[in-house]
């Protein structure tokens, strides 16, 4: 590949399916777009899409931004990146997305290539990276028992720059791929044409939410020029602006240090970057640098299976019940706990259940500071078995306890409101996070499998 | 800003999220660099007292301060994972009270 004095990548939104201004992307093109590049994926919305292989985003809001992305691309022969595609970057995330792409490309009787990057690791893999002595947790977790990865539904490694890169140096016009890194797409576009890791990477890490780093974040995405220097990123909505406040603050969301940021080939250190604004909209970052690591490494995500869960939810508004509301679950929690046993032999060694109090102090629990009066209280019921008939008969034996139960001294039987019938929800399998480690590689590419594609041909 | 304030009182935004599923971070941001040297001069945010509001180790806590954008950084190990039985917040956005509601000396 020949090497540029610059590159400009749209980032259209912080994930595909989000949805942006279609003309904030042909605006991009018309100011000089060399590339665009979008993330589909993420661990923020839990393991439930990783352990299950299916995506959170619907599929009418990606093929909607997908369609954009790619006519856009194709129009202006640029090409277009897709990382951790359906959420999790498990391989069937990968084959949505492509065929999401291919029902587009018919459609529209376009024809291009395009590769799809896969990520999702076999367990025998990764047990014999374990034997030998190739896998490190990262804390707060620690060494990775054996039993652990056999417990996974899904495990995938994120990719870093160099798979994308090669596959855009084959010849794709799009490139689809499993669990990356947030940054590997812009930076993989701009180290293949020779600029430096500082900037690349940099520039990569300020763009990945799309336009958070802008003043709005909704209105759309930015365009990011990247060269030998530093980088410049200026918004694509043309009322927002980026400002070395916006721009500066990216680097720390979601990133537990905000000057060093761990890749597969090194850590970016942004600790003497400098953010200056060249105008009301646009910034210019310089300062970056990328320390390579003595050991290319791949991150693991894993997801296992922790059992299944049904679900209740009663609301209590009586006065006396909602000011004595912690007494009140104690009642239902030892009763709950009586009758399991008394009624089908289940006991904690067979379930375990929670109550939420919903109004009082649900979401802080323990933590929380506020001890002002409430008013009302919604009661969540979250029960959780190895299977789900024991979930849901512990959640029906339950039933008739968040109903009627009484407090001491009442001397009537209380009715308390369920929204809904039945009142218990079965919410299927449950699944619990459980790698947080790094996987040793002699080569970026040895643990992913690339696949050359042709669209719109018959 | 009066004497007692809290930190959320002085600060522009206190925020909390997810860095990571095993992870938690806070930014605290000011709107006046006079707001910012303030809480720092006033050493009310330390790892002892984080450690206080939200049941984590002490040793564990890490602290950041970002004068350039006026911004306090706490970051500790969550002590549920995101998404595990006893998790009450998949984001963690709304673990920010506490620190909000911590009174500046």
């Amino acid at each position: 590949m020949e090497a540029s004095d610059r590159v400009s990548v749209i980032f259209p939104v912080g994930m595909l399916g989000g949805g942006f201004p279609a003309a904030t992307v042909q605006r991009g093109i018309e100011l000089g777009a060399d590339a665009i590049a979008v993330d589909a994926g993420s661990t923020d919305s839990g393991p439930h899409y990783l352990g299950t292989g299916t995506a959170k985003t619907a599929r009418a809001a990606v093929r909607r931004d997908l369609e954009i992305l790619l006519t856009s691309a194709l129009d202006a022969a640029i090409p277009l990146v897709i990382t951790s595609c359906g959420t999790s970057g498990t391989d069937a995330g990968v084959d949505w997305i492509a065929e999401i792409l291919t029902s587009i490309a018919t459609e529209h009787a376009m024809t291009f290539r395009y590769a799809t990057l896969y990520s999702e690791l076999d367990r025998d893999t990764l047990h014999a990276a374990r034997a030998a002595d190739r896998i490190h947790p990262l804390p707060p977790l620690g060494a990775l028992d054996p039993d652990t990865l056999d417990r996974c539904t899904h495990i995938v490694g994120l990719m870093g720059a160099e798979p994308i890169a090669e596959a855009l140096g084959a010849g794709a016009q799009v490139v689809l791929t499993g669990r990356a890194t947030d940054t590997a797409s812009v930076a993989a576009l701009a180290l293949r044409r020779g600029l430096p890791p500082g900037p690349s990477w940099h520039a990569a890490k300020t763009v990945e939410c799309g336009g958070l780093c802008t003043t709005d974040p909704r209105g759309g995405g930015v365009l990011v020029h990247i060269d030998h220097g530093g980088f410049t990123v200026e918004p694509l909505a043309e009322h927002a602006a980026c400002t070395p406040t916006t721009v500066a603050a990216h680097m720390i969301y979601e990133n537990a240090d905000p000057f060093r940021l761990t890749e597969p080939s090194g850590v970016l250190d942004t600790s003497g970057a400098s953010y200056t604004a060249l105008d009301e909209r646009r910034v210019r970052v310089t300062g970056a640098r990328f320390e390579p690591a003595p050991r290319y490494t791949v991150k693991l995500e894993g997801a296992a299976l922790a059992g299944y869960e049904t679900l209740s939810f009663v609301g209590i508004r009586d006065p006396h019940v909602v000011s004595n509301i912690d007494q009140w679950i104690k009642i239902v929690s030892d009763t709950l706990a009586a009758r399991a046993e008394s009624l089908a032999g289940l006991t904690e060694r067979d379930f375990q259940f929670r109550l939420r109090t919903y109004g009082a102090n649900a979401v802080l629990g323990s933590l929380e500071p506020d001890t002002a009066p409430v008013r009302e209280v919604g009661v969540l019921l979250q029960v959780r078995a190895d299977t789900q008939d024991t979930a849901t008969a512990i959640a029906k034996i339950a039933n008739p306890i968040l109903l009627h139960a009484p407090l001491p001294g009442m001397d009537h039987l209380p009715s308390f409101a369920f929204a809904i019938s039945p009142a218990e929800v079965e919410r299927g399998a449950a699944y619990e996070f459980v790698l947080n480690h790094v996987v040793e590689v002699d080569t970026p590419g040895e643990l992913f499998r690339s696949v050359s594609r042709e669209a719109g041909h018959v | 800003m009066s004497e007692g304030a809290t930190l959320g009182e002085i600060a522009r935004l206190v925020r909390s999220k997810n860095a990571g599923p095993f992870w938690i971070t806070l930014d605290v941001f000011f709107a006046e660099d006079d707001d910012y040297q303030r809480v720092l001069r006033s050493g009310t945010v330390n790892r002892n007292q984080v450690s206080h509001l939200y049941g984590v180790r002490a040793g564990d806590v890490q602290i950041y301060e970002l004068p350039a954008i006026r911004v306090i950084k706490i970051s500790f190990p969550k002590p549920i994972p995101q998404g595990a039985f006893l998790d009450n917040d998949m984001h963690a956005g709304q673990s920010f009270l506490p620190l909000a509601r911590l009174a500046v000396d």
